[in-house]
């Protein structure tokens, strides 16, 4: 537990940082509220011009290269964050790999909750594109935990084989993973575990140290399938995130096993709420009860999640802005998934599948993973709503086909209410 | 050649730089802010209770509280140093290096670190040791003689850095181009046996790929995660690419590991013609860069200053493919190149298996020897293996043949 001098440093952190390193390092302007507007820090000097520096993105497909013109480096090239963040180190990962043909990913990340404002030249068009068409210059977006508005979300077992909603969090101070030290790394697991150790009743559970952990733990953890890797895609190592592996990472849970949250994986904190069967009210009751009560715990410390009403909840990847929530099912649609009208149902949705094995999987019989779409624009309720009202449709179409009866394409739904 | 650092002001901890104030200009990865500063140095010390390589070895607490608030002029620092050592923690039976320079200062700003790791690396060279350098070829004493039943092909690797410029580990994208352009320049005036082509990583055909596959010329994006975790892949393929002469027996890889890497190759067993070729080679280029008022990082205690700790001095590695079926099976076959000072990998490089007896045989050193030095031990050392192949496989003894330990 913290000492005396630990919670008078926390409860001020957000003024002690500034007070403690050297004057002219960091700006006044330091993001300490729900406020919008943030300085950037000192300008790096640079010994070549922008031009000799701009990288090579004429074999590159992401939306990052789509939007980085000469222009747009050269104005941001020389800026930092008060933390120090550079824009050539938000696009390494962008550089570093080029994309696919068929997938467009983002191609960049944020060192830090300043970087979006920082770097908002480029972010925002990044973010429009990546959001469909989401404004951060003129849009606002919504947050509502607030599970008791949810309609229905009980679907029947013979479809539905579980249900998961995930998103992540950010401890507002603190460096994200592409750019955190040791030391703010130790820090965001210690902040994080002290909350979790605060939760009761159903959501009691355990912490499990990746460098401590026992072989007899993690083989348990495998089994039950919650333990993470170090991350191998370069498209997260580029980035960064993998640095002093495995150093504060780890993975809590509750003794039922529902509820789990990663420490320093992509993310300063990743949020499960799971099940078995088709209860998603249940699963999202459960994920929004964890959630505010892990923020209210983190408050009484005198820390806060990262969020703003333009992009909502911060995390490391623009695609994760907003409400970061992937609420889906594993559901199992043998004459649907057949059909060629799928594709085309799933989309007017607002729904993507996925294999069972998670993003870039294929599908294993005909059990797929279905999940909202958006991230950013609808609140959390509103998502998973629209899972629900989704899922609920498949399986109604899948039900018509079992009787031989013909199915419709519905209407798009609207994307922004 | 005289030390960089003469041109900077000359007071005590003249390469250091103040963390606060100062215009870190190269920025990569977390370490170039003072957000660390606000924290202890034992809240950012890593955990090297796991790790088995130099850096852990020889970091201490203490060290690194004394060495956390410097950065080289061009804002690396220990953190930058470190992170591939922190990531790798190693592996029980190989001790890898576990840090990089991300400049020429690296090696003076953070030598209460390096040195030890030096000394540990290169066999107890100390800080007060001076490397001598020498490319004289006619310096060396035979080696044209290797009996080619048993070697199948010889050469001689070295890099080379230059000066002003950041290491692979730190350089920026501008940076990295001025060190192809110039290098592009100075091979291009080549000429002679020496005259060659540039093939640029990502303007290359696919004929021209295919053509430098099949002579095992064209190197990858490194996948080690030794090298990767040290920042040296960044931007792949930008900037990168390999010249080499007509002949195929003069190679230069750019932007690789090192600034410059140097390769003189032939098949056979005439070394002594292969170094002539590395040194009349080198050489020239080194004059070439004169020529456009630039130099190699090199100063009288360390040698050629390169990217890893373990290969500075010469940074050079002088080997043959050979067979030695018999020998390689004999139970003093390690004593034997230990006492030669050579070292003994596959044929596909470092961490490779020998496949069919054939081994490569190296010099084991690269700083505290010279080239000639170096090459001769080669020489001589591999004269003998050969010899008492033949022993072995006239079912001799190789008793009475054993070397004395260099």
């Amino acid at each position: 537990m913290a000492s005396s001098f630990a919670r008078v440093l926390s409860s001020k952190r957000k003024v002690g940082i500034l007070s403690l390193v050297g004057a002219g390092s960091l700006t006044v302007g330091f993001f300490l509220n729900r406020e919008q507007h943030v300085k950037a820090g000192a300008h790096v000097r640079r010994i070549y011009p922008p031009s000799a520096e701009y990288p090579d993105l004429r074999k590159h497909n992401n939306c990052m290269a789509s939007h980085l013109t000469p222009a747009v480096y050269a104005k941001l090239s020389d800026k930092t964050t008060p933390n120090g963040y550079t824009l050539d180190e938000a696009i390494q990962t962008g550089v570093d790999n080029p994309g696919h043909p068929f997938i467009k990913t983002v191609g960049m990340v944020a060192g830090d909750e300043e970087s979006y404002e920082v770097f908002a030249d480029i972010f925002n068009p990044v973010i429009k594109e990546r959001h469909n068409g989401y404004d951060p210059c003129t849009m606002k977006h919504p947050t509502d935990l607030d599970a008791s508005k949810i309609r229905g979300g009980q679907f029947h077992e013979k479809y539905v084989l579980s249900s998961r909603v995930r998103t992540g969090r950010s401890i507002r101070g603190l460096s994200l993973p592409p750019a955190c030290t040791r030391a703010e790394r130790r820090e965001v697991e210690r902040v994080v575990i002290d909350a979790l150790a605060g939760l009761k009743g159903d959501l009691a559970g355990k912490y499990f140290s990746l460098t401590l952990m026992t072989e007899q733990e993690q083989q348990q953890l495998i089994d039950d399938h919650f333990l993470f890797d170090k991350p191998v895609s370069p498209l997260l190592t580029c980035a960064g995130m993998a640095r002093d592996w495995p150093d504060a990472r780890g993975i809590w849970h509750n003794n039922e096993k529902t509820f789990l949250v990663w420490v320093n994986e992509e993310d300063h904190t990743r949020v499960i709420s799971m099940e078995k069967g088709g209860n998603m009210k249940r699963v999202f009751e459960r994920f929004c009860k964890g959630l505010l009560e892990v923020e209210r715990l983190i408050q009484e410390k005198g820390w806060e999640f990262m969020w703003n009403e333009r992009l909502g909840y911060i995390l490391t990847c623009p695609s994760n802005l907003g409400t970061g929530l992937r609420a889906g099912v594993h559901v199992t649609l043998p004459r649907l998934s057949k059909d060629p009208r799928f594709p085309k149902i799933l989309d007017n949705l607002r729904l993507q599948k996925r294999g069972t094995g998670g993003v870039d999987t294929a599908a294993v019989g005909n059990t797929f993973d279905i999940s909202n779409l958006d991230r950013l624009g609808q609140s959390e309720v509103q998502l998973v709503q629209t899972v629900i009202d989704g899922v609920n449709y498949l399986i109604e179409c899948e039900k018509k086909l079992e009787r031989g009866q013909d199915i419709k394409i519905p209407a798009p739904i609207s994307q922004f209410k | 050649m005289h030390s960089s650092f003469a041109h900077l002001q000359g007071e005590e901890n003249i390469t250091e730089a103040r963390g606060t104030g100062v215009d870190a200009t190269m920025p990569f990865g977390n370490t170039h802010n003072q957000l660390k500063m606000n924290y202890t140095a034992e809240q950012e010390f890593p955990d090297l209770s796991q790790h088995n390589n130099h850096m852990a070895k020889v970091l201490t607490l203490e060290m690194y509280a004394n060495l956390r608030d410097k950065q080289t002029p061009s804002g690396f620092t220990v953190d930058d140093v470190i992170q591939t050592g922190v990531d790798n923690p190693g592996h029980p039976f190989i001790m890898t290096v576990g840090c990089v320079a991300g400049d020429e200062e690296t090696y003076e700003v953070f030598k209460d670190l390096l040195d030890p790791v030096i000394e540990d690396r290169h066999g107890g060279y100390k800080p007060t040791d001076k490397h001598k350098t020498d490319l004289n070829p006619d310096n060396l004493q035979g080696g044209d003689d290797l009996d080619p039943n048993y070697v199948l092909s010889s050469r001689v690797r070295t890099g080379r850095s230059i000066r002003g410029f950041c290491l692979p580990p730190h350089c920026s994208r501008g940076e990295r181009r001025a060190i192809e352009g110039l290098s592009v320049e100075a091979l291009g005036a080549l000429d002679g046996d020496l005259k060659g082509k540039y093939y640029a990583l990502k303007d290359m055909t696919e004929e021209e790929q295919q053509q430098l596959i099949d002579d095992h010329f064209l190197f990858d994006k490194p996948v080690s995660p030794l090298l990767l975790a040290s920042g040296m892949a960044r931007d792949w393929p930008d900037a990168r690419g390999i010249w080499h002469n007509d002949n195929k027996t003069f190679l230069v890889w750019v932007n690789e590991e090192d600034h410059l890497r140097v390769i003189s190759m032939q098949k056979g067993g005439n070394m002594k013609e292969v170094f002539n070729r590395f040194c009349t080679g080198l050489t020239k280029i080194e004059e070439l860069f004169k020529e456009k008022g630039h130099e190699f990082m090199w100063n009288e205690h360390l040698g050629y200053v390169l990217t890893c700790p373990s290969n500075l001095g010469t940074g050079m590695r002088g080997g043959v493919h050979v067979k030695l079926p018999n020998l390689s099976k004999h139970e003093k076959f390690g004593e034997i190149l230990k006492r030669l000072r050579l070292q003994k990998r596959g044929t596909g490089g470092v961490d490779t298996a020998a496949v069919g007896g054939v081994f490569d045989i190296s010099n084991a050193d690269r700083l505290g020897f010279s080239e000639v030095e170096l090459v001769q031990m080669v020489v001589d050392g591999v004269k003998l293996l050969v010899e008492m192949e033949k022993h072995l496989e006239a079912g001799q003894s190789i008793d009475d043949l054993m070397p004395e330990q260099k």
